[in-house]
Protein backbone atom coordinates (compact mmCIF):
# COMPACT_ATOMS: atom_id res chain seq x y z
CA UNK A 1 0.00 0.00 0.00
CA UNK A 2 2.73 2.25 1.00
CA UNK A 3 4.86 1.18 -1.90
CA UNK A 4 1.83 2.06 -4.10
CA UNK A 5 1.39 5.48 -2.57
CA UNK A 6 4.95 6.33 -3.17
CA UNK A 7 4.86 5.52 -7.07
CA UNK A 8 1.26 7.70 -7.22
CA UNK A 9 2.99 10.66 -6.01
CA UNK A 10 6.42 10.26 -8.12
CA UNK A 11 3.76 9.35 -10.77
CA UNK A 12 2.26 13.15 -10.45
CA UNK A 13 5.98 15.03 -9.70
CA UNK A 14 7.00 13.46 -12.57
CA UNK A 15 4.45 14.30 -15.17
CA UNK A 16 4.60 17.77 -13.50
CA UNK A 17 8.55 18.12 -13.74
CA UNK A 18 8.90 16.24 -16.70
CA UNK A 19 8.21 19.12 -19.35
CA UNK A 20 9.85 21.64 -17.64
CA UNK A 21 13.38 19.36 -16.86
CA UNK A 22 13.27 18.77 -20.78
CA UNK A 23 13.21 22.57 -21.48
CA UNK A 24 15.52 22.91 -19.26
CA UNK A 25 18.05 20.35 -20.65
CA UNK A 26 17.59 21.38 -23.95
CA UNK A 27 18.55 25.05 -23.22
CA UNK A 28 21.86 23.86 -23.02
CA UNK A 29 21.60 21.07 -26.03
CA UNK A 30 23.19 21.99 -28.78
CA UNK A 31 21.27 19.96 -31.39
CA UNK A 32 18.73 22.42 -32.42
CA UNK A 33 15.93 20.11 -32.02
CA UNK A 34 15.93 18.84 -28.91
CA UNK A 35 15.52 15.55 -30.65
CA UNK A 36 18.68 14.39 -28.52
CA UNK A 37 21.66 15.27 -26.76
CA UNK A 38 24.24 17.12 -28.80
CA UNK A 39 26.60 18.51 -26.45
CA UNK A 40 26.17 20.88 -23.97
CA UNK A 41 26.42 25.05 -24.85
CA UNK A 42 25.19 28.32 -23.90
CA UNK A 43 24.93 29.02 -28.05
CA UNK A 44 20.90 29.53 -27.04
CA UNK A 45 21.49 31.30 -24.14
CA UNK A 46 23.89 33.79 -27.02
CA UNK A 47 21.71 33.99 -29.33
CA UNK A 48 18.44 34.61 -27.04
CA UNK A 49 20.52 38.07 -25.93
CA UNK A 50 20.84 38.79 -29.53
CA UNK A 51 17.31 38.58 -30.20
CA UNK A 52 16.18 42.27 -30.13
CA UNK A 53 13.00 42.11 -30.16
CA UNK A 54 12.38 39.07 -27.85
CA UNK A 55 14.72 41.06 -25.55
CA UNK A 56 12.57 44.19 -25.85
CA UNK A 57 9.62 41.89 -25.04
CA UNK A 58 11.31 40.29 -22.21
CA UNK A 59 11.77 44.01 -20.31
CA UNK A 60 8.53 45.27 -21.33
CA UNK A 61 6.86 41.82 -19.40
CA UNK A 62 9.50 42.72 -16.39
CA UNK A 63 8.70 46.31 -16.46
CA UNK A 64 4.89 45.84 -16.66
CA UNK A 65 5.00 43.04 -13.92
CA UNK A 66 6.86 45.34 -11.37
CA UNK A 67 4.99 48.63 -12.23
CA UNK A 68 1.83 46.11 -11.83
CA UNK A 69 2.65 44.02 -8.21
CA UNK A 70 3.86 47.81 -7.00
CA UNK A 71 0.49 49.29 -7.79
CA UNK A 72 -1.60 46.15 -7.11
CA UNK A 73 0.11 45.43 -3.62
CA UNK A 74 -0.83 49.50 -2.56
CA UNK A 75 -3.69 49.84 -3.87
CA UNK A 76 -5.07 46.46 -2.54
CA UNK A 77 -3.18 47.59 1.26
CA UNK A 78 -5.81 50.70 0.87
CA UNK A 79 -8.74 48.67 -0.09
CA UNK A 80 -7.94 45.49 2.60
CA UNK A 81 -8.08 48.19 4.92
CA UNK A 82 -10.73 50.45 3.93
CA UNK A 83 -13.12 46.82 3.28
CA UNK A 84 -12.10 46.18 6.83
CA UNK A 85 -12.30 49.06 8.92
CA UNK A 86 -14.68 51.38 7.22
CA UNK A 87 -18.29 50.52 6.91
CA UNK A 88 -19.79 52.69 3.73
CA UNK A 89 -22.69 52.17 1.19
CA UNK A 90 -21.24 49.64 -1.84
CA UNK A 91 -18.80 48.05 0.44
CA UNK A 92 -20.56 44.86 -0.25
CA UNK A 93 -20.72 45.47 -3.77
CA UNK A 94 -16.80 46.06 -4.14
CA UNK A 95 -16.05 42.80 -2.38
CA UNK A 96 -18.55 40.93 -4.96
CA UNK A 97 -16.50 42.92 -7.75
CA UNK A 98 -13.35 41.69 -6.24
CA UNK A 99 -14.91 38.04 -6.05
CA UNK A 100 -16.06 38.40 -9.56
CA UNK A 101 -12.96 39.54 -10.42
CA UNK A 102 -10.82 36.66 -9.52
CA UNK A 103 -13.10 34.12 -10.16
CA UNK A 104 -14.20 35.09 -14.08
CA UNK A 105 -12.28 33.08 -16.52
CA UNK A 106 -9.20 35.39 -18.01
CA UNK A 107 -10.97 35.26 -21.35
CA UNK A 108 -13.72 36.92 -20.36
CA UNK A 109 -11.58 39.67 -18.66
CA UNK A 110 -9.78 40.01 -21.40
CA UNK A 111 -12.20 41.02 -23.58
CA UNK A 112 -14.06 43.38 -21.62
CA UNK A 113 -11.15 45.31 -21.06
CA UNK A 114 -10.20 45.47 -24.57
CA UNK A 115 -14.04 46.49 -24.59
CA UNK A 116 -13.57 49.22 -22.45
CA UNK A 117 -10.10 50.27 -23.42
CA UNK A 118 -11.76 50.84 -27.21
CA UNK A 119 -14.79 52.54 -25.58
CA UNK A 120 -12.53 55.43 -23.71
CA UNK A 121 -10.38 55.15 -26.37
CA UNK A 122 -7.23 54.67 -24.52
CA UNK A 123 -4.82 52.93 -27.16
CA UNK A 124 -3.34 49.55 -26.94
CA UNK A 125 -0.23 49.61 -25.62
CA UNK A 126 1.46 49.88 -21.79
CA UNK A 127 -0.93 51.80 -19.92
CA UNK A 128 -3.91 49.70 -21.29
CA UNK A 129 -1.71 46.78 -19.94
CA UNK A 130 -0.73 48.16 -16.80
CA UNK A 131 -4.35 48.95 -15.84
CA UNK A 132 -5.50 45.63 -16.86
CA UNK A 133 -2.51 43.66 -14.87
CA UNK A 134 -2.96 45.80 -11.67
CA UNK A 135 -6.97 45.06 -12.06
CA UNK A 136 -6.82 41.32 -12.09
CA UNK A 137 -4.02 41.39 -9.64
CA UNK A 138 -5.80 43.42 -6.76
CA UNK A 139 -8.13 40.93 -5.62
CA UNK A 140 -5.34 39.02 -4.96
CA UNK A 141 -3.96 41.06 -2.99
CA UNK A 142 -6.72 42.14 -1.34
CA UNK A 143 -7.00 38.46 -0.14
CA UNK A 144 -3.73 38.07 1.22
CA UNK A 145 -3.99 41.53 2.55
CA UNK A 146 -7.23 41.02 4.37
CA UNK A 147 -5.66 37.72 5.92
CA UNK A 148 -3.00 39.25 7.61
CA UNK A 149 -5.22 42.58 8.81
CA UNK A 150 -7.60 40.15 10.12
CA UNK A 151 -5.30 38.74 12.68
CA UNK A 152 -4.42 42.04 14.47
CA UNK A 153 -4.98 42.47 17.93
CA UNK A 154 -8.07 45.70 17.68
CA UNK A 155 -6.94 46.82 20.98
CA UNK A 156 -3.24 48.10 19.57
CA UNK A 157 -5.20 50.31 17.29
CA UNK A 158 -7.36 51.43 19.80
CA UNK A 159 -4.44 52.27 21.98
CA UNK A 160 -3.06 54.04 19.54
CA UNK A 161 -6.40 56.12 19.39
CA UNK A 162 -6.48 56.98 22.45
CA UNK A 163 -3.01 58.11 22.44
CA UNK A 164 -4.09 60.98 20.16
CA UNK A 165 -2.95 59.04 16.54
CA UNK A 166 -4.65 60.49 13.37
CA UNK A 167 -6.31 57.88 11.42
CA UNK A 168 -3.66 58.70 8.88
CA UNK A 169 -0.68 58.19 11.38
CA UNK A 170 -2.40 55.15 12.85
CA UNK A 171 -2.43 53.86 9.00
CA UNK A 172 1.37 54.42 8.59
CA UNK A 173 2.69 54.26 11.88
CA UNK A 174 0.80 50.96 13.25
CA UNK A 175 -1.19 49.20 10.62
CA UNK A 176 1.42 49.30 7.56
CA UNK A 177 4.70 48.29 9.50
CA UNK A 178 2.29 44.82 10.65
CA UNK A 179 1.47 44.33 7.48
CA UNK A 180 4.58 44.37 5.82
CA UNK A 181 4.79 40.66 5.85
CA UNK A 182 1.88 40.07 3.86
CA UNK A 183 2.82 42.92 1.79
CA UNK A 184 5.57 41.17 0.32
CA UNK A 185 3.60 38.31 -0.37
CA UNK A 186 1.27 40.35 -2.31
CA UNK A 187 4.04 41.59 -4.21
CA UNK A 188 5.54 37.84 -5.28
CA UNK A 189 1.86 36.64 -5.82
CA UNK A 190 1.08 39.94 -8.30
CA UNK A 191 4.38 39.58 -10.47
CA UNK A 192 4.00 36.09 -11.03
CA UNK A 193 0.08 36.52 -11.64
CA UNK A 194 1.45 39.38 -14.30
CA UNK A 195 4.58 37.73 -15.62
CA UNK A 196 2.32 34.41 -16.14
CA UNK A 197 -0.68 35.94 -17.91
CA UNK A 198 -0.90 35.03 -21.30
CA UNK A 199 -4.74 35.65 -22.36
CA UNK A 200 -5.39 39.08 -20.99
CA UNK A 201 -2.01 40.62 -22.44
CA UNK A 202 -2.81 38.95 -26.31
CA UNK A 203 -6.27 41.35 -25.72
CA UNK A 204 -4.91 44.71 -24.28
CA UNK A 205 -1.53 45.17 -26.09
CA UNK A 206 -0.52 46.41 -29.43
CA UNK A 207 1.89 46.32 -31.34
CA UNK A 208 3.85 49.02 -30.11
CA UNK A 209 4.14 47.31 -26.61
CA UNK A 210 4.80 43.46 -27.06
CA UNK A 211 4.94 41.12 -24.27
CA UNK A 212 6.51 38.01 -23.77
CA UNK A 213 3.89 35.39 -24.30
CA UNK A 214 2.99 36.98 -26.69
CA UNK A 215 6.29 36.81 -28.50
CA UNK A 216 6.78 33.30 -27.47
CA UNK A 217 3.39 32.66 -28.97
CA UNK A 218 4.13 33.54 -31.97
CA UNK A 219 7.44 32.03 -32.53
CA UNK A 220 6.91 28.97 -30.86
CA UNK A 221 3.65 28.21 -32.79
CA UNK A 222 5.87 27.86 -36.40
CA UNK A 223 8.21 25.42 -34.51
CA UNK A 224 11.18 24.97 -31.66
CA UNK A 225 13.06 27.88 -31.02
CA UNK A 226 15.87 27.37 -29.16
CA UNK A 227 16.14 30.66 -28.09
CA UNK A 228 12.92 30.37 -26.29
CA UNK A 229 14.10 27.58 -24.61
CA UNK A 230 17.00 29.38 -22.98
CA UNK A 231 14.60 31.81 -22.17
CA UNK A 232 11.98 29.76 -20.74
CA UNK A 233 15.12 28.13 -18.65
CA UNK A 234 15.63 31.78 -17.29
CA UNK A 235 12.09 31.68 -16.54
CA UNK A 236 11.60 28.79 -14.83
CA UNK A 237 15.32 29.23 -12.63
CA UNK A 238 13.28 32.69 -11.73
CA UNK A 239 10.04 30.70 -10.68
CA UNK A 240 12.07 28.96 -8.35
CA UNK A 241 13.87 31.37 -6.84
CA UNK A 242 10.35 33.18 -6.02
CA UNK A 243 8.79 30.22 -4.68
CA UNK A 244 12.28 30.19 -2.22
CA UNK A 245 11.40 33.69 -1.39
CA UNK A 246 8.24 33.60 -0.70
CA UNK A 247 8.97 30.18 1.54
CA UNK A 248 11.83 31.81 3.50
CA UNK A 249 9.63 35.13 3.72
CA UNK A 250 6.57 32.95 5.40
CA UNK A 251 9.25 30.83 7.61
CA UNK A 252 10.85 34.14 9.40
CA UNK A 253 7.39 35.40 9.82
CA UNK A 254 6.35 32.72 11.72
CA UNK A 255 9.11 32.71 13.68
CA UNK A 256 9.04 36.25 14.24
CA UNK A 257 5.28 35.04 15.38
CA UNK A 258 6.29 32.59 17.80
CA UNK A 259 9.18 35.06 19.56
CA UNK A 260 6.57 37.56 20.14
CA UNK B 1 -15.43 59.00 13.06
CA UNK B 2 -15.47 62.96 11.57
CA UNK B 3 -11.70 63.56 12.70
CA UNK B 4 -9.72 62.47 9.88
CA UNK B 5 -12.77 61.89 7.51
CA UNK B 6 -10.77 63.03 4.54
CA UNK B 7 -7.91 59.79 4.68
CA UNK B 8 -11.12 57.70 5.07
CA UNK B 9 -13.27 59.48 2.16
CA UNK B 10 -9.88 59.52 -0.26
CA UNK B 11 -9.56 55.63 0.27
CA UNK B 12 -13.22 54.60 -0.36
CA UNK B 13 -12.93 56.69 -3.51
CA UNK B 14 -9.84 55.11 -4.71
CA UNK B 15 -10.87 51.54 -4.40
CA UNK B 16 -14.42 52.45 -5.38
CA UNK B 17 -13.91 54.36 -8.48
CA UNK B 18 -11.33 51.18 -9.65
CA UNK B 19 -13.57 48.22 -8.88
CA UNK B 20 -16.62 50.79 -10.67
CA UNK B 21 -14.05 51.60 -13.45
CA UNK B 22 -12.19 48.57 -14.04
CA UNK B 23 -14.62 45.79 -13.03
CA UNK B 24 -18.20 46.85 -13.38
CA UNK B 25 -18.33 48.93 -16.30
CA UNK B 26 -16.19 46.96 -18.69
CA UNK B 27 -18.64 43.63 -17.69
CA UNK B 28 -21.63 46.22 -18.59
CA UNK B 29 -20.02 46.95 -21.61
CA UNK B 30 -19.65 43.37 -22.75
CA UNK B 31 -22.97 42.68 -22.45
CA UNK B 32 -24.22 45.95 -24.15
CA UNK B 33 -21.64 45.21 -26.99
CA UNK B 34 -22.90 41.13 -26.85
CA UNK B 35 -26.51 43.20 -28.17
CA UNK B 36 -24.78 45.32 -31.03
CA UNK B 37 -24.69 45.12 -34.84
CA UNK B 38 -21.44 44.12 -36.58
CA UNK B 39 -20.14 46.69 -38.23
CA UNK B 40 -16.63 45.74 -40.70
CA UNK B 41 -15.52 49.37 -40.54
CA UNK B 42 -16.51 50.66 -36.94
CA UNK B 43 -15.97 47.41 -35.00
CA UNK B 44 -20.01 47.75 -33.91
CA UNK B 45 -22.64 49.82 -34.83
CA UNK B 46 -25.16 50.89 -31.96
CA UNK B 47 -28.06 49.52 -32.95
CA UNK B 48 -29.95 46.61 -31.02
CA UNK B 49 -29.39 42.81 -32.20
CA UNK B 50 -29.89 39.77 -31.02
CA UNK B 51 -28.20 38.42 -34.12
CA UNK B 52 -25.12 36.96 -32.17
CA UNK B 53 -27.26 35.15 -30.24
CA UNK B 54 -29.33 34.18 -32.60
CA UNK B 55 -26.06 32.46 -34.41
CA UNK B 56 -24.83 31.36 -31.64
CA UNK B 57 -27.74 29.04 -31.16
CA UNK B 58 -28.51 28.48 -35.00
CA UNK B 59 -25.26 28.02 -36.13
CA UNK B 60 -24.65 24.02 -36.02
CA UNK B 61 -20.76 25.20 -36.00
CA UNK B 62 -20.24 27.34 -32.78
CA UNK B 63 -22.62 24.95 -31.37
CA UNK B 64 -20.17 21.75 -32.11
CA UNK B 65 -17.35 24.01 -30.26
CA UNK B 66 -19.34 24.37 -27.47
CA UNK B 67 -19.92 20.92 -27.25
CA UNK B 68 -15.88 19.44 -27.73
CA UNK B 69 -15.44 22.61 -25.54
CA UNK B 70 -17.78 21.17 -22.82
CA UNK B 71 -16.11 17.62 -23.38
CA UNK B 72 -12.76 18.85 -23.25
CA UNK B 73 -13.29 20.89 -19.72
CA UNK B 74 -15.19 17.95 -18.44
CA UNK B 75 -12.45 14.76 -19.53
CA UNK B 76 -10.16 17.43 -17.77
CA UNK B 77 -11.81 18.20 -14.57
CA UNK B 78 -12.70 14.52 -14.25
CA UNK B 79 -9.08 13.72 -14.34
CA UNK B 80 -8.04 16.65 -12.69
CA UNK B 81 -10.25 15.06 -9.83
CA UNK B 82 -9.47 11.48 -10.19
CA UNK B 83 -5.83 11.50 -9.74
CA UNK B 84 -5.95 15.25 -7.64
CA UNK B 85 -8.24 13.55 -4.95
CA UNK B 86 -5.80 11.11 -3.44
CA UNK B 87 -2.96 13.66 -4.10
CA UNK B 88 -4.89 16.10 -1.51
CA UNK B 89 -6.40 13.41 0.72
CA UNK B 90 -2.91 11.84 1.39
CA UNK B 91 -0.97 15.26 1.25
CA UNK B 92 -3.22 15.89 4.23
CA UNK B 93 -2.70 13.36 6.44
CA UNK B 94 1.08 13.68 6.24
CA UNK B 95 2.95 14.52 8.99
CA UNK B 96 2.73 18.64 9.01
CA UNK B 97 6.65 19.09 7.51
CA UNK B 98 5.90 16.78 4.66
CA UNK B 99 2.75 18.52 3.70
CA UNK B 100 4.35 21.98 3.32
CA UNK B 101 7.18 20.57 1.12
CA UNK B 102 4.70 18.48 -1.07
CA UNK B 103 2.38 21.53 -1.62
CA UNK B 104 5.89 23.59 -2.24
CA UNK B 105 6.72 20.96 -5.15
CA UNK B 106 3.00 20.96 -6.35
CA UNK B 107 3.12 25.49 -6.54
CA UNK B 108 6.98 25.44 -8.56
CA UNK B 109 5.60 24.34 -11.95
CA UNK B 110 2.35 26.08 -11.01
CA UNK B 111 4.38 29.44 -10.50
CA UNK B 112 6.60 29.10 -13.84
CA UNK B 113 4.44 30.62 -16.99
CA UNK B 114 1.66 28.64 -18.31
CA UNK B 115 2.70 29.45 -22.17
CA UNK B 116 6.30 27.93 -21.18
CA UNK B 117 4.82 25.13 -19.72
CA UNK B 118 2.53 24.47 -22.84
CA UNK B 119 5.59 24.66 -25.07
CA UNK B 120 7.37 22.40 -23.00
CA UNK B 121 4.87 20.18 -23.17
CA UNK B 122 5.04 19.57 -26.78
CA UNK B 123 8.41 18.34 -26.61
CA UNK B 124 7.28 15.28 -23.96
CA UNK B 125 4.71 15.04 -26.80
CA UNK B 126 5.92 15.21 -29.88
CA UNK B 127 6.84 12.02 -32.35
CA UNK B 128 10.25 13.02 -31.73
CA UNK B 129 9.85 13.68 -28.05
CA UNK B 130 10.60 12.06 -25.13
CA UNK B 131 8.03 10.26 -24.36
CA UNK B 132 7.80 8.62 -27.66
CA UNK B 133 11.72 7.92 -27.80
CA UNK B 134 10.97 6.45 -24.06
CA UNK B 135 8.02 3.88 -25.07
CA UNK B 136 10.44 3.16 -28.53
CA UNK B 137 13.37 1.87 -26.89
CA UNK B 138 11.42 0.04 -24.10
CA UNK B 139 10.14 -1.64 -26.57
CA UNK B 140 6.27 -0.78 -25.94
CA UNK B 141 6.15 0.74 -29.37
CA UNK B 142 7.18 -0.26 -32.49
CA UNK B 143 5.99 3.22 -34.47
CA UNK B 144 6.02 6.74 -32.29
CA UNK B 145 2.59 7.65 -31.31
CA UNK B 146 0.88 10.70 -32.81
CA UNK B 147 0.11 12.47 -29.74
CA UNK B 148 0.52 15.68 -30.49
CA UNK B 149 -2.02 17.92 -32.42
CA UNK B 150 -4.71 15.71 -31.24
CA UNK B 151 -7.22 16.25 -28.33
CA UNK B 152 -5.25 14.00 -26.60
CA UNK B 153 -2.33 16.26 -26.19
CA UNK B 154 -4.91 18.92 -25.56
CA UNK B 155 -6.07 17.49 -22.47
CA UNK B 156 -2.55 15.82 -21.39
CA UNK B 157 -1.60 19.78 -21.32
CA UNK B 158 -5.23 21.08 -19.29
CA UNK B 159 -4.48 18.40 -17.28
CA UNK B 160 -1.13 19.75 -16.74
CA UNK B 161 -2.06 23.78 -16.36
CA UNK B 162 -4.57 22.78 -14.05
CA UNK B 163 -4.17 20.15 -11.31
CA UNK B 164 -2.94 22.52 -8.54
CA UNK B 165 -6.27 24.60 -9.08
CA UNK B 166 -7.97 21.44 -8.03
CA UNK B 167 -5.84 20.20 -5.48
CA UNK B 168 -5.76 23.25 -3.29
CA UNK B 169 -9.46 23.49 -2.08
CA UNK B 170 -9.63 19.85 -2.01
CA UNK B 171 -6.89 19.64 0.16
CA UNK B 172 -7.93 22.87 2.64
CA UNK B 173 -11.30 21.01 2.52
CA UNK B 174 -9.86 17.47 3.80
CA UNK B 175 -7.51 19.28 5.99
CA UNK B 176 -9.96 20.31 7.99
CA UNK B 177 -12.07 17.11 7.99
CA UNK B 178 -12.46 15.37 11.63
CA UNK B 179 -10.52 11.73 11.09
CA UNK B 180 -12.45 10.94 13.68
CA UNK B 181 -15.69 10.59 12.10
CA UNK B 182 -14.32 8.55 10.00
CA UNK B 183 -12.58 6.14 12.29
CA UNK B 184 -16.25 6.12 13.97
CA UNK B 185 -17.80 4.96 10.96
CA UNK B 186 -15.00 2.55 10.55
CA UNK B 187 -15.53 1.16 14.33
CA UNK B 188 -19.32 0.79 13.57
CA UNK B 189 -18.31 -2.05 10.66
CA UNK B 190 -18.78 0.33 7.46
CA UNK B 191 -16.13 -1.06 4.77
CA UNK B 192 -13.79 1.25 3.22
CA UNK B 193 -15.56 1.90 0.48
CA UNK B 194 -18.88 2.58 2.15
CA UNK B 195 -16.64 4.77 4.63
CA UNK B 196 -15.88 7.07 1.55
CA UNK B 197 -19.42 6.91 0.34
CA UNK B 198 -21.16 7.63 3.18
CA UNK B 199 -19.10 9.88 5.47
CA UNK B 200 -15.44 11.44 3.63
CA UNK B 201 -16.95 12.01 0.07
CA UNK B 202 -20.27 14.22 1.86
CA UNK B 203 -18.07 16.07 3.76
CA UNK B 204 -15.29 17.02 1.45
CA UNK B 205 -17.85 17.79 -1.34
CA UNK B 206 -17.40 20.99 -1.21
CA UNK B 207 -13.93 20.85 -1.87
CA UNK B 208 -14.90 18.90 -4.88
CA UNK B 209 -17.14 21.22 -6.13
CA UNK B 210 -14.64 24.44 -5.37
CA UNK B 211 -11.94 22.30 -7.15
CA UNK B 212 -14.47 21.33 -10.03
CA UNK B 213 -15.35 25.30 -10.95
CA UNK B 214 -11.89 26.33 -10.48
CA UNK B 215 -10.83 24.01 -12.91
CA UNK B 216 -13.62 23.73 -15.37
CA UNK B 217 -14.87 27.06 -16.31
CA UNK B 218 -11.18 28.67 -16.52
CA UNK B 219 -9.92 25.36 -18.88
CA UNK B 220 -12.91 26.39 -21.31
CA UNK B 221 -10.58 29.94 -22.13
CA UNK B 222 -7.08 28.54 -22.40
CA UNK B 223 -7.21 29.39 -26.16
CA UNK B 224 -3.54 28.83 -26.15
CA UNK B 225 -2.90 25.19 -25.19
CA UNK B 226 -5.54 24.47 -28.05
CA UNK B 227 -3.46 26.31 -30.70
CA UNK B 228 -0.20 25.17 -29.65
CA UNK B 229 -1.00 21.13 -28.45
CA UNK B 230 -4.16 20.69 -30.81
CA UNK B 231 -5.08 20.19 -34.41
CA UNK B 232 -5.77 23.42 -36.70
CA UNK B 233 -9.69 23.05 -35.57
CA UNK B 234 -11.12 25.43 -33.30
CA UNK B 235 -11.33 23.55 -29.92
CA UNK B 236 -12.07 25.67 -26.89
CA UNK B 237 -14.48 28.50 -26.87
CA UNK B 238 -11.58 30.51 -25.97
CA UNK B 239 -10.32 29.62 -29.36
CA UNK B 240 -13.69 31.20 -30.64
CA UNK B 241 -13.94 34.23 -28.63
CA UNK B 242 -10.59 35.08 -29.71
CA UNK B 243 -10.99 34.59 -32.95
CA UNK B 244 -14.36 36.84 -33.40
CA UNK B 245 -12.51 39.48 -31.22
CA UNK B 246 -9.19 39.59 -33.11
CA UNK B 247 -9.45 38.13 -36.50
CA UNK B 248 -13.02 37.76 -37.47
CA UNK B 249 -13.39 41.45 -35.89
CA UNK B 250 -17.27 40.38 -35.00
CA UNK B 251 -17.45 41.80 -31.66
CA UNK B 252 -21.36 41.13 -31.18
CA UNK B 253 -20.65 37.50 -31.67
CA UNK B 254 -17.44 37.51 -29.47
CA UNK B 255 -19.39 38.78 -26.75
CA UNK B 256 -22.36 36.94 -26.71
CA UNK B 257 -19.91 33.58 -26.86
CA UNK B 258 -18.45 35.09 -23.49
CA UNK B 259 -21.78 35.93 -22.15
CA UNK B 260 -22.85 32.29 -22.53
CA UNK B 261 -19.51 31.32 -20.86
CA UNK B 262 -20.47 33.96 -18.00
CA UNK B 263 -23.86 31.65 -17.90
CA UNK B 264 -22.21 28.55 -17.63
CA UNK B 265 -20.40 29.68 -14.80
CA UNK B 266 -23.45 31.31 -12.86
CA UNK B 267 -25.43 28.23 -13.33
CA UNK B 268 -22.10 26.26 -11.34
CA UNK B 269 -21.58 28.56 -8.69
CA UNK B 270 -25.28 28.48 -7.57
CA UNK B 271 -25.22 24.71 -7.87
CA UNK B 272 -22.22 24.92 -5.60
CA UNK B 273 -24.01 27.67 -3.43
CA UNK B 274 -27.47 25.18 -3.34
CA UNK B 275 -25.08 22.25 -2.19
CA UNK B 276 -23.13 23.70 0.56
CA UNK B 277 -26.30 24.90 2.16
CA UNK B 278 -27.73 21.39 2.21
CA UNK B 279 -24.31 19.86 3.26
CA UNK B 280 -23.12 22.29 5.63
CA UNK B 281 -26.17 23.48 7.47
CA UNK B 282 -28.66 20.13 6.96
CA UNK B 283 -26.64 17.64 8.41
CA UNK B 284 -25.35 19.56 11.17
CA UNK B 285 -21.70 17.11 11.21
CA UNK B 286 -19.24 19.20 9.73
CA UNK B 287 -18.45 21.62 12.88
Amino acid sequence: MNILRLFYFAGIFFYLYLPISVLVVNAFNLNKYGMKWGGFTFKWFTAMLGNHSLMEAARHSVVIAVCAASLATMIGALAAIGLNRYRFFGRKVIQGTSMTLMMAPDIILAIAFLVLFVTLGIGLGFWSLLFSHITFCLPFAIMTITGRLQDFDPNILDAARDLGASEKNILARVILPMMRPALISSWLLAFTLSLDDVIISSFVTGPSYDVLPLKIFSMVKVGVKPEVNALAALLVLLSLALVIVSQLMLKEKKNHENTI
Amino acid sequence: MKIDSKTRFSIIVLISGWFILFGVIPLVLLVITSFLTMDPANLVRLSFSLKAYSQLLIDPSYIIVFIRSVKLALITTLLCLGLGYPFAWYTARMPPRWRTSVLVLLMIPFWTNSLVRTYAMRMVLGTQGILNKALLSLGFIHTPLRIMYTDYAVVAGLFYLMLPFMVLPLYATIEKLNFQLVEAARDLGAGAASAFIKVIFPLTLPGIMAGCVMVFVPTMGLFYVASLLGGARQLLVGNLIQQQFLNARNWPLGSATSIVLIIFMAVMLIGYGLLLRRFGRGKGISG
